[in-house]
């Protein structure tokens, strides 16, 4: 690294670290003064919480506005492969996929980005030149994220180097659970420097794995603490653990991106990953992000959602609102 | 890039509405014995939706006379077990006929399409599924064993939840074994109505429950009538004391369910954003007009500021306009005469140095309509603070500690409801001791069951409807003596 | 020897856990069933009775904050005061009602067997008459019995401990206080039971004692806005009263009524009461809602 690449970037977490430091209050960010300010957030009822995201769910979107949520919610999918079968070949189709979503259709947007994991970050990145979808890399010993620091670093300076766009990294539960959370804010503090080393500007998107959190009031705590370690997203799940995403969990990571940006000037995006996978459920989350955040998160630079047969379904809703009758899976292409 | 949501409308074609109603009496619909007969509108449009008929001395005769001989002859000779049958169609029928009762009440009330869909009717056919149950039950419901129905009860019922009233009254008197006379309100007699025809359906015995339609004479005919053996009303503390007075010395039994001015009282530790839920569902469901509305907000001073903020911004999501959309969120007010209370009372506050702020929403050309209000600055003295509105104003106040939550949110003639947001569990039920209201929300509020007795104390009234409390207003051996 | 002077006592008011005069200075004549004197009896004023209510007000919130175990226990060593003084009220039964020695007796057993079956419903009403609804979502429900607060009781005309001791008992069971408005012609007992009140746990205010022309402590009682309830058994054969006219006033603050017996008559209030239902009837019932959650 370039000595003046490097002081940015040293320059750089020095201000998270400031930041942070000045939002929670205390000289050093211990355990216990992490603790003390994330447990003095407001809690969360989770009744409460499940009523709102079952009343944004009853919105009824129609015609114009099911058209645009429809395009809207295709332009904002990270469209994703995961799985330990992966290869070359695999990560070219879903690629080739994410160039022409609908052959049938050339209207039709693209998603925003595609995602895999590090090793293959390379061919993805082939496959896409030219076309503005970008290239998200899982990292950090994705899904379980039980490694060494070192072995994380290693996973993401990789994927970094191969020209991922955007890292997805898991925060260790364990730590978070245990109460270790200047553990986790460091790490997280540490990947961030990572995704911004030898001019790179990977964009740091931080997997909270919300169902292992397991309570609201942990995701709430947990947001924050990603958010004042540098996340620029966070994101609800690795999609490999159910619960994965739920609206009511997503609703609340929504309100702490809001008070985060109230409270420090910074704007924090959103990804809910796993379990979605209609246009009828996406339809409910964008309803969520336009009644909790308005205009300004909605656009793929600041929510996404992290799907692989949701844009299938989302193609064939498309279709049908163009042509007036229903489509069916053999008239849209595999990936 | 903005999110606008395009026209959702529910469908007018699924009821048939009628151009003129008659009274039903004694299984049938009829004429009023003098012809009179009024309009009943749609608040959000003003557009007549049908006649309706006026009962007058002659036709409350009938009905009572009617309900009289129900009970004589068949309705009090029925075992239990087949009253509950008759109570357990009738809660299927109106789950079958529900979207026909949800849109129908949206057109007459003014309320919006998701309320009446996923609250009003499907709370009311439970309330029926509720009470079948019991009616075979009685001796086992701690009133004695062999508790014994009054006869013919009268019902006056109000104009907020017409169908949910109708089902709050009719359903425990039958399963009580009483026989039935109920006067909808003037404003929303549609539900009632059509509620009749349900009844026909059912193969219910003519005369059990009869529905007289009219204004404030029909509903004082009906009370003072002397074949009527119980009453029960809903509706505003000025005409409950009324009744109570006019049957003074009479022996007939009575349950009145009033106004109130619940505070909803938010602690500094409250889950806010659910607060800040609770607070928009306390004060803006239904446009306000639910007498245990949370009307005034009692929030902790330290986290004032920060919780009407979040509020504000809340509030602008708030959708205003055609009940028939069901992406409102807020429909219409129900009458002309409503909407110049509100308007009337809310400009009090001004005069009085509350400080108001107004949601932005546009409202439409027709109909009768409110912008969701806040006040805030308000105290205790102002006539906001005070006195029941009835719309969607909310009188924010503030307070320090928990004894002043309490002196505040009691120190008022009513008594009907409270709300309470805090995280700590002691902190809820030491406040729900302390305040004198029927029913308590802690962390949540609005939340209605067959099962749970709702009801009030002081000046909103006395008597318990729903759940085993719900009987007692039903049987002679209920507890009032 | 000469017959000894008996020292007579002096019947006043009870208020607040003190026996005054009544502020108006008057007192009344009471007779005995053939007519014989008696005693001069505190004629109360209807500032007696808003005095009687500010004390019942006061009382209240720290009689019905005490624990139910706590007021059962209170309650049943008045009855075992109310023992102690049996002869007493044996005597002023017989003299003031006409009854038999052994009439009498049973009058006051019973009296006393009555306040010791209330005494045991003080822990047992919310268990009976309160509930846990199952509503049909994550939430806890629950509805429990409250006192209704401060309850005026128009004592029996007629039946002058007995009947006293069935329409007072059962308002003290839930933390109501009482300010009772005794036999206007049979006071006696009434007093004496206030003395025995006086000695006992009971504070002072939860019960407060009147004694004069029903007539007269009615209508102000009945309009006074800081009242929640109003018993009106006492209305029955009171001179000028018309219990009617009374129930139309208490509607002007939505009071809770309790009417008298049935058939305008004073029962046999030797039968067994109707279960917890006088209890009840001065109780509210507050349900309150929450959320289940983790």
């Amino acid at each position: 690294m370039t000595a003046s690449a490097s002081a940015q970037t040293r320059t750089a977490s020095d201000q998270v670290l400031t930041r942070a430091r000045d939002v929670v209050g205390a000289s050093e960010l211990t355990d216990a003064t992490l603790a003390r300010y994330l447990h003095g957030l407001p809690g969360v009822d989770k009744v409460g919480a499940d009523g709102r995201a079952a009343m944004l769910g009853t919105r009824s979107i129609k015609t114009t506005a099911k058209q645009w949520a429809l395009d809207t919610i295709v332009s904002m999918i990270d469209l994703t492969t995961l799985e330990g079968a992966d290869s070359p070949g695999k990560v070219r189709t879903l690629a080739a996929k994410a160039r022409t979503p609908d052959p049938q259709d050339p209207t039709c947007p693209r998603p925003a980005a595609v995602c895999v994991y590090g090793d293959l970050v390379h061919v993805a990145k082939d496959a896409l030149a030219g076309t503005g979808v970008k290239v998200a890399a899982v990292a950090t010993a994705f899904p379980s994220g039980r490694a060494s620091l070192g072995v994380r670093l290693a996973d993401t300076r990789e994927a970094v180097a191969q020209g991922a766009d955007e890292i997805d990294m898991v925060i260790d539960r364990g730590a978070f659970l245990s109460g270790q959370y200047s553990k986790v804010f460091e790490d997280i503090l540490a990947v961030r420097e990572a995704c911004r080393a030898e001019g790179a500007q990977a964009h740091l998107k931080v997997i909270l794995e919300t169902g292992e959190l397991a309570t609201y009031d942990n995701v709430r705590r947990a947001s924050w603490l990603a958010m004042l370690a540098g996340a620029d997203f966070i994101k609800t799940s690795t999609g490999k653990v159910q619960p994965a995403a739920t609206l009511p969990v997503t609703i609340l990571m929504l309100e702490a991106v809001r008070d985060f940006r109230e409270a420090t000037g910074t704007q924090v995006g959103v990804k809910p990953a796993g379990g979605i996978s209609t246009s009828k459920d996406a339809i409910k989350y964008l309803v969520a992000v336009n009644e909790t955040l308005g205009e300004d998160w909605l656009d793929p630079d600041w929510f996404r959602f992290g799907a692989s047969s949701l844009l299938n379904d989302v193609l064939m809703q498309r279709s049908k609102l163009r042509t007036g009758h229903y489509w069916g899976p053999d008239y849209v292409t595999v990936s | 890039m903005s999110f606008e949501y395009a026209p959702a409308p529910e469908s007018r074609a699924v009821v048939d509405i009628a151009s003129s109603y008659g009274l039903f009496i004694d299984g049938k619909f009829t004429d009023p014995a003098e012809g009179t007969t009024f309009k009943t509108i749609n608040p959000a449009t003003e557009e007549v939706l049908a006649d309706v008929a006026e009962a007058g001395e002659a036709d409350i005769d009938r009905a009572v006379t009617a309900a009289r001989r129900a009970y004589d002859k068949v309705w009090s000779r029925m075992p239990g077990s087949e009253r509950a049958k008759y109570l357990y169609r009738i809660a299927r029928l109106l789950a079958e006929r529900s979207r026909e009762f949800a849109v129908l009440e949206t057109l007459d009330n003014g309320k919006p399409i998701r309320e009446s869909r996923d609250v009003d009717v499907p709370t009311a056919a439970a309330h029926f599924f509720y009470y079948a149950g019991w009616a075979d039950k009685l001796e086992h419901a701690g009133f004695g064993p062999d508790p014994r129905p009054h006869g013919v009860a009268a019902q006056v019922i109000p104009w907020n939840f017409p169908l949910l009233m109708l089902a709050w009254k009719i359903a425990p008197a039958l399963a009580a074994g009483n026989t039935v006379v109920l006067k909808p309100a003037e404003t929303t007699p549609l539900s009632a109505l059509l509620f009749a025809d349900l009844l026909r359906q059912a193969e219910l015995p003519p005369g059990v429950v009869n529905i007289v339609t009219g204004a404030r004479e029909t509903g004082s005919l009906l009370v003072n009538h002397p074949g009527v053996d119980k009453i029960a009303f809903t509706g505003s503390t000025p005409v409950g004391k009324r009744i109570a007075k006019d049957i003074a010395g009479s022996r007939k039994s009575l349950t009145l369910e009033l106004g109130g001015k619940a505070a909803n009282i938010v602690f500094d530790d409250a889950p806010i954003d659910q607060a800040v839920e609770g607070i928009v569902n306390g004060i803006y469901f239904n446009q306000g007009q639910v007498c245990c509305a949370g009307s005034r907000l009692l929030v902790q001073e330290s986290i004032a500021d920060e919780l009407v903020d979040r509020l504000k911004r809340r509030l602008g999501t708030l959708r205003v306009g055609d009940p028939m959309d069901k992406n409102t969120d807020v429909g219409a007010i129900n009458s002309a005469q409503q909407l110049e209370r509100i308007t009337s009372i809310s400009a009090s506050g001004e005069d009085e140095g509350a400080t108001r702020w107004t949601a932005p929403c546009e409202l439409p050309e027709r109909g009768y309509w409110f912008a969701p209000t806040v006040f805030t600055d308000v105290h205790p003295a102002h006539r906001i603070a005070r006195e029941e509105i009835f719309g969607p104003v909310l009188s924010v106040l503030t307070f320090r500690t928990p004894a002043e939550a309490v002196q505040k949110a009691n120190n008022t003639p009513y008594g009907l409801s409270a709300g309470i947001w805090t995280e700590k569990g002691s902190r809820i039920l030491a406040m729900a001791d302390h305040l004198r209201a029927g029913v308590v929300w802690a962390n949540t509020f609005n939340r209605f069951d067959p099962t749970s007795p709702f009801g009030g104390y002081k000046e909103s009234g006395y008597g318990r409807e729903g759940g085993r409390h719900g009987l007692a207003a039903y049987l002679q051996e209920g507890h009032a003596l | 020897m000469s017959a000894r002077l008996d020292v007579r006592k002096t019947y006043k008011l009870f208020i607040g856990g003190k026996f005054p005069r009544s502020e108006s200075g008057r007192t009344y004549e009471i007779v005995s069933d053939d007519g014989a004197f008696l005693a001069n009896a505190a004629l109360a004023s209807r500032k007696d009775a808003r005095d009687s209510v500010v004390a019942a007000r006061k009382a209240q919130p720290g009689w019905a904050g005490a624990t139910a175990y706590n007021r059962g226990q209170v309650l049943y060593r008045v009855a075992e005061l109310l023992e102690g003084r049996r002869a007493q009220f044996v005597e002023e039964v017989a003299v003031g009602e006409g009854f038999k020695p052994k009439a009498a007796e049973a009058t006051v057993d019973a009296a006393i067997d009555r306040w010791v079956w209330y005494a045991g419903w003080t822990d047992k009403v919310a268990q009976v008459a309160g509930s846990a609804n199952p509503v049909a979502g994550p939430y806890f429900n629950l509805s429990v019995p409250e006192p209704t607060g401060v309850v005026v009781v128009l004592a029996p005309q007629g039946s002058s401990l007995l009947g006293l001791v069935s329409v007072l008992a059962p308002v003290l069971v839930t933390g109501n206080t009482a300010v009772v408005v005794a036999s206007e012609k049979r006071p006696l007992p009434a007093i004496t039971l206030s003395e025995v009140l006086a000695t006992s746990d009971v504070p002072g205010g939860v019960v407060n004692v009147l004694t004069g022309r029903t007539a007269e402590l009615a209508l102000p009682l009945t309009t006074h806005l800081d009242v929640n309830a109003i018993d009106l058994t006492g209305a029955l054969g009171a001179q000028g009263v018309e219990w009617g006219a009374l129930e139309a006033e208490a509607a002007g603050s939505v009071k809770r009524v309790v009417r008298p017996p049935a058939d305008d008559v004073e029962p046999d209030w030797t039968a067994p009461p109707n279960g917890p239902r006088r209890i009840l009837a001065f109780t509210e019932t507050k349900t309150v809602w929450h959320p289940k959650g983790m």
